[in-house]
């Protein structure tokens, strides 16, 4: 018996390439699961960054997730991309914040509604939990990544950025 | 639904983001310093996954073709771009300038059609608006800094302000179904998105400490939006399609 659940479980084995230690449940990217007659699963799910060069990556492991852990072959399961949904970074769990920071990478802070600049250019250092930092560049090593630097411990130090 | 008004529109957004991703990219190993390099590869790459955003509801919704054949089988006449995205990248201060108008632009656009009556765009324009922040954020603060630096600096920069202001008119020519788009709610007018884009970007000229070069003909650089293109964009699109015309069918 196929349910929401153990999709859902199936999916925690599912990581972003780009920041493998995160899955896709965590990243907040899994809009919907829908499961019909007990053999049919749907996933929809969205892009985090419209450009985001991970997304056939994750949709091809998604197949893969399926096939390994629930026995569906990939004639038994769509995955669906919605770039009518919008992706905020506030849909990261706590886990995943968790995560990224063991990863070495600041967790975007949680915002209301605008996305100002103060929201964009504070970071905590994921080292030494300081908030005397400074943003070195909006952009990094991949879209969702800006540079920072803390002035109290000195690293340099990348940040997911809020979104 | 005036649905000849909503494809001249996607195709217009799209292809802009398209050829000036594509430009932008051309950074990708030259930048002047690391961070920039970085900072136009990214914004490279945001801006061709929104052109293939907008190229996925004309696929989807509108029935066109796949994505991919439309960014890599079309003559340049039936690109819609605008010239300002079509010129090479020049020197460092042509692109940094050109960014921060393309992107001022952008910006603006994107919150006039976050309230389109056309939903699949509306929920697109809410979707990047939020990473468009980012651009906005980018030139604004090297804009700021360099053109408050050296006097090497300015000058470079207001060259290429002189350069590149006269053809950022282009980005706001109407199209074809200009103003069926306005009266069906597609989008607000053209001229009314100019007025916002020049009063930005005279303040943040000012801010710069750089000065707007007069213009006399706001159309000289009219035409992309009815296929009518620089010299400039045949070589390029040669060059970016090459790959995929090698063998079409490929998958990757």
């Amino acid at each position: 018996m196929i349910t929401e659940a153990k999709v859902y479980t199936a999916l925690e084995d599912v990581k972003d390439p780009e920041i493998p230690v995160i899955s896709v449940v965590d990243l907040g990217v899994i809009h919907n699961v829908e499961i019909a007659d007990n053999e049919r699963v749907t996933v929809e799910m969205t892009p985090t960054f419209a450009g985001c060069p991970a997304i056939d990556a994750m949709k091809s492991d998604i197949y893969r997730a399926m096939q390994e852990q629930l026995d569906l072959p990939k004639e038994r399961v769509t995955v669906n991309v919605l770039y009518n949904q919008v992706w905020t970074t506030n849909k990261i769990t706590e886990r995943g914040r968790v995560i990224l920071k063991g990863f070495g990478l600041s967790p975007p802070p949680e915002f209301d509604g605008m996305l100002t600049l103060e929201v964009l250019q504070n970071a905590v250092c994921p080292n030494c939990n300081s908030n005397n930092t400074f943003m070195m560049s909006t952009f990094g090593p991949t879209a969702c990544r800006a540079i920072h630097h803390c002035n109290n411990c000195k690293e340099t130090f990348e940040q997911f950025k809020p979104l | 639904m005036n649905f000849d008004a909503i494809k001249e529109l996607l195709y217009r957004l799209a292809d802009d983001d398209l050829i000036m991703g594509h430009r932008n990219s051309e950074w990708t190993g030259l930048g002047p310093i690391l961070e920039e390099d970085i900072a136009f590869s990214s914004m490279a790459q945001d801006a061709v996954g929104h052109a293939q955003a907008y190229y996925i509801i004309l696929h989807q919704l509108l029935q066109e073709p796949a994505p991919d054949t439309i960014a890599f089988a079309r003559h340049h006449s039936e690109f819609r771009s605008c010239h300002l995205v079509e010129h090479p990248i020049g020197g460092y201060a042509f692109s940094l300038v050109r960014h921060a108008l393309y992107d001022t632009a952008k910006s603006i656009r994107l919150e006039a059609l976050s309230n389109s009556s056309f939903r699949p765009l509306s929920n697109l324009a809410q979707k990047i608006g939020r990473e468009q922040r980012y651009h906005q954020l980018h030139a604004e603060t090297w804009l700021r800094q360099l053109g408050n630096s050296t006097q090497e600096a300015k000058t470079r920069l207001q060259n290429g302000l002189n350069e590149a202001y006269p053809l950022a008119f282009s980005l706001f020519e109407p199209t074809l179904y200009h103003d069926a788009m306005v009266d069906t709610g597609l989008q607000i007018s053209e001229a009314e998105l100019e007025a916002q884009w020049m009063e930005k970007v005279q303040a943040l000229v000012l801010a710069s400490g750089l000065q707007l070069p007069e213009i006399e003909d706001k159309t000289v650089a009219y035409g992309g939006r009815y296929g009518k293109h620089t010299a400039f964009l045949p070589p390029m699109l040669e060059e970016m399609t090459e790959v995929f015309v090698i063998d079409p069918q490929a998958t990757w």
